[in-house]
């Protein structure tokens, strides 16, 4: 599960100079909306500079997150993918703009919308697609399924609501007990942020000073419970109350970026901090859910049209001569062709062999033997490697 | 008091519980003879000495040395950082020590009492529990959840349930029930050691019982296999099994039952998960007699375990009667002195079941 893949394709991508084409801008600098605060004195910046490498980067990253959902989507609804699929398309600004200002070694936790997040944190497409599939290449040897994908510093993956956040909370506090410069970003929903635990998570952090980013990505429905009708306030960045907050534009990866960048900052330095990314999801909570009961198809489409990451993306990158129209649609086909190509890779994949399946339930030397459903055969865990 | 008859409870040498210990850390009252608590505070502190990725957290843990001052001097000794006060807050500092191991450190999470684990049920099942599987093996969880388990005295119904079988239930989780010092110092040790996650099931009642320790069990790596049961008496006519607290009471039984002829053997479970059913079977196909003794409620419990298993296995032609379970009533804990006697299996329950089973005292005769 290395960055390889995804890196050598970004690479190509890069590296590719259209015929005919030229291109003179290697930076440029772009406003962002204001990002409101809650209990901060200093504020993020209002004009963010970005490179060329860094805007063709961003770009293809959420597109490819973008096509990867899409198939899911297609898969899922082929019967090829089973059981709970939460897909995350409408908000990559969130995971890319995020990842953009972190380090490898910086961890991230999120809850089960965990596609997107898994790949930014270096899970190549056709390990993720094939864990959805339930096959040997899967991320996680096909037995975690959408919900239970990890990497190198990526917790998962979590399927219990607001669960996800105290563990955040002592990834951090491992952070702080090592001395180490690092943050650890726990992800949660607007539907998780009244939890209790997130907010017994919130006074442990805060008490003890963690490097805590807590990020609540505020697709503004709890499955089909739009936030006015779950919470008391919809305020979320306030939600953490004495830990001081941001509310951010969770469509716009630069914005997201920068306000990732100085919660960074204050969270090495300072401790605990809470980012509310304001963003949405075209699908519904889940593939069972068609997303149109407790909203109008004609606020979607709203959203698609106007506020839509990649797209409003696209144009800035384009506006600031470092793409061009051909450029960018280059971009695309590659990215779809990637996308495709990693898909028949998972698809090629066979299933779990079956004495897979009690394995791994705990890390031994020696072998286990594990009760299978009658008392007549027996299941086998082998040592761990 | 209800503490002087917990003592009588417990066999092995009694001390009084009025003795008090003023100094930090490691404590023994005579060079072989240790308290369970200071068997605890000892390994506790040796595996933080010997790794610093060992910490402590829970409430009281740190300034108050410990509610029931099993972690006593240890924050004196390791300071902030190593020994944790934490709010009451059970499902945030659960899921904190769960998040702490996954990112390679050791933490010892008290529950005060397993009654408030309840609160964090989700951390310890769905976090630590499932996700070394659910992650294909990627993932490690070495945290220890300990605390007191099962009844107290006079903590009636809230504060007494015995919590051995639901964690039992979990694959991926090791579940640990100690009797004595020794049991204490060696599972705890490995516990604190094995990089899964390890439910360590202690008994309030216990704390301040004294037992004899081998000089190997003073070893700072003395540790017991867990998995493992051991047989504390050796007898031919009836197997009794327990775990924790009231093995000392199957031992006492076993003592006056002695003298009417009655030979038991006695068997410590010492682990829930893994259970060790093999040193049962070879037990009951010596005997031929099974008791199974717990203090927790009959139904679903660790004895329906215990005689299912027997049943399906080789030990099943060999009993001459049926196994069978004594156990807490089936009752929420009551708080009158006279019902809390009823409400949980004594010296007594145990001798009554044993003559039953081996038809020394006619069936239809009453106890």
């Amino acid at each position: 599960m290395s960055y390889n893949a995804t890196a050598k394709f970004l690479q190509r991508v890069l590296c590719k100079q259209p015929l005919g084409v030229r291109t003179y801008s290697v930076e440029a600098t772009f406003p962002i909306k204001p990002i409101d605060t809650h209990k901060l004195e200093n504020t993020p910046a209002t004009e963010v500079q970005i490179n060329k490498d860094d805007a063709i980067s961003y770009y293809t990253k959420m597109q490819i997150i973008r096509r990867m959902e899409l198939k899911a989507d297609q898969l899922y609804k082929q019967k090829i993918i089973r059981g709970f699929c939460h897909l995350y398309d409408g908000q990559e600004a969130c995971c890319a703009g995020i990842e953009a200002s972190l380090t490898p070694k910086d961890d991230v936790i999120t809850a089960y919308r965990a596609h997107g997040w898994a790949y930014i944190r270096g899970v190549p497409v056709c390990n993720i697609l094939a864990e959805l599939f339930g096959r040997k290449l899967g991320c996680a040897k096909g037995k975690g399924g959408s919900m239970h994908m990890y990497s190198k510093n990526f917790y998962g993956g979590n399927g219990i609501v607001g669960a996800q956040v105290p563990l955040g909370a002592g990834i951090a506090f491992a952070h702080k007990y090592r001395n180490s410069d690092t943050v650890t970003v726990a992800c949660y929903g607007d539907g998780a942020a009244n939890q209790g635990q997130i907010f017994e998570s919130f006074n442990m952090s805060q008490l003890w000073k963690l490097p805590a980013i807590f990020v609540c990505e505020n697709n503004r429905y709890g499955m089909g419970t739009s936030v006015e009708r779950a919470s008391a306030s919809t305020d979320y960045f306030t939600r953490g109350d004495y830990i001081p907050g941001l509310r951010v534009d969770g469509m716009d990866v630069l914005a997201v970026r920068e306000a990732t960048r100085f919660a960074k900052e204050h969270a090495v330095k300072e401790g605990p901090i809470l980012m509310e990314l304001v963003t949405y999801r075209y699908h519904g909570h889940s593939m069972s859910d068609p997303g149109t009961s407790y909203r109008t198809r004609d606020e979607v489409k709203e959203i698609r049209q106007n506020l839509d990451p990649i797209m409003n993306f696209r144009e800035k990158i384009i506006s600031a001569g470092f793409v061009t129209k051909q450029d960018v649609a280059t971009i695309d086909a590659e990215v779809k062709q990637h996308v495709e190509n990693e898909t028949a890779k998972a698809l090629a994949s066979t299933e779990p062999d079956f004495d897979q399946i009690a394995c791994d339930i705990y890390v031994t030397d020696t072998p286990l033997s594990i009760r299978s459903c009658n008392i007549y055969n027996q299941l086998h865990h082998q040592p761990s490697v | 008091m209800a503490l002087i008859k917990c003592l009588n409870a417990s066999r092995g040498v009694l001390r009084s519980v009025g003795a008090r210990y003023l100094s930090a850390t490691s404590q023994k009252h005579a060079p072989t003879e240790m308290y369970v608590r200071d068997a605890l505070n000892s390994a506790m502190d040796e595996e933080m000495n010997r790794d610093d990725t060992v910490f402590l957290m829970g409430e009281e843990v740190a300034q108050y040395d410990g509610a029931y001052k099993v972690s006593r001097g240890l924050w004196r000794k390791y300071g902030d950082q190593r020994v944790i006060d934490t709010p009451i807050t059970e499902s945030g500092f659960a899921g904190m020590a769960v998040g702490a191991a996954m990112a390679g450190l050791r933490p010892i999470c008290e529950f005060m009492t397993f009654n408030f684990s309840m609160q964090a049920i989700d951390q310890v099942i769905n976090s630590a529990a499932k996700s070394h599987y659910m992650s294909g093996g990627m993932v490690t969880v070495p945290v220890v959840f300990r605390g007191p388990n099962g009844a107290a005295a006079g903590v009636a119904a809230q504060h007494s349930q015995c919590f051995a079988a639901w964690y039992g239930h979990c694959p991926g989780l090791k579940v640990v029930s100690p009797f004595n010092s020794e049991d204490c110092r060696g599972l705890l040790k490995a516990a604190i050691r094995d990089p899964n996650p390890v439910v360590f099931l202690e008994n309030e009642l216990m704390y301040g019982t004294a037992f004899p320790v081998s000089d190997e069990a003073m070893s700072e790596d003395f540790l017991i296999e867990i998995g493992k049961a051991k047989v504390e008496r050796v007898g031919k006519h009836v197997t009794l099994v327990s775990h924790s607290r009231p093995v000392g009471q199957c031992l006492e039984a076993a003592e006056q039952l002695a003298s009417e002829g009655i030979d038991c053997e006695v068997i410590n479970l010492r682990s829930i998960r893994p259970l060790d059913i093999e040193t049962v079977q070879q037990s009951v196909m010596k005997t031929n007699h099974l008791i199974s003794v717990e203090g927790g409620w009959p139904m679903f419990g660790i004895g329906s375990e215990v005689c299912a298993q027997i049943m399906e296995g080789p030990a099943f032609d060999y009993l001459d009667a049926p196994a069978i379970r004594v156990t807490g009533a089936d009752i929420p804990m009551p708080y009158a002195q006279v019902l809390e006697d009823g409400a949980l299996p004594g010296v007594k329950d145990i001798i009554l079941s044993v003559k039953k089973t081996l038809h020394i005292q006619p069936i239809t005769e009453s106890a």
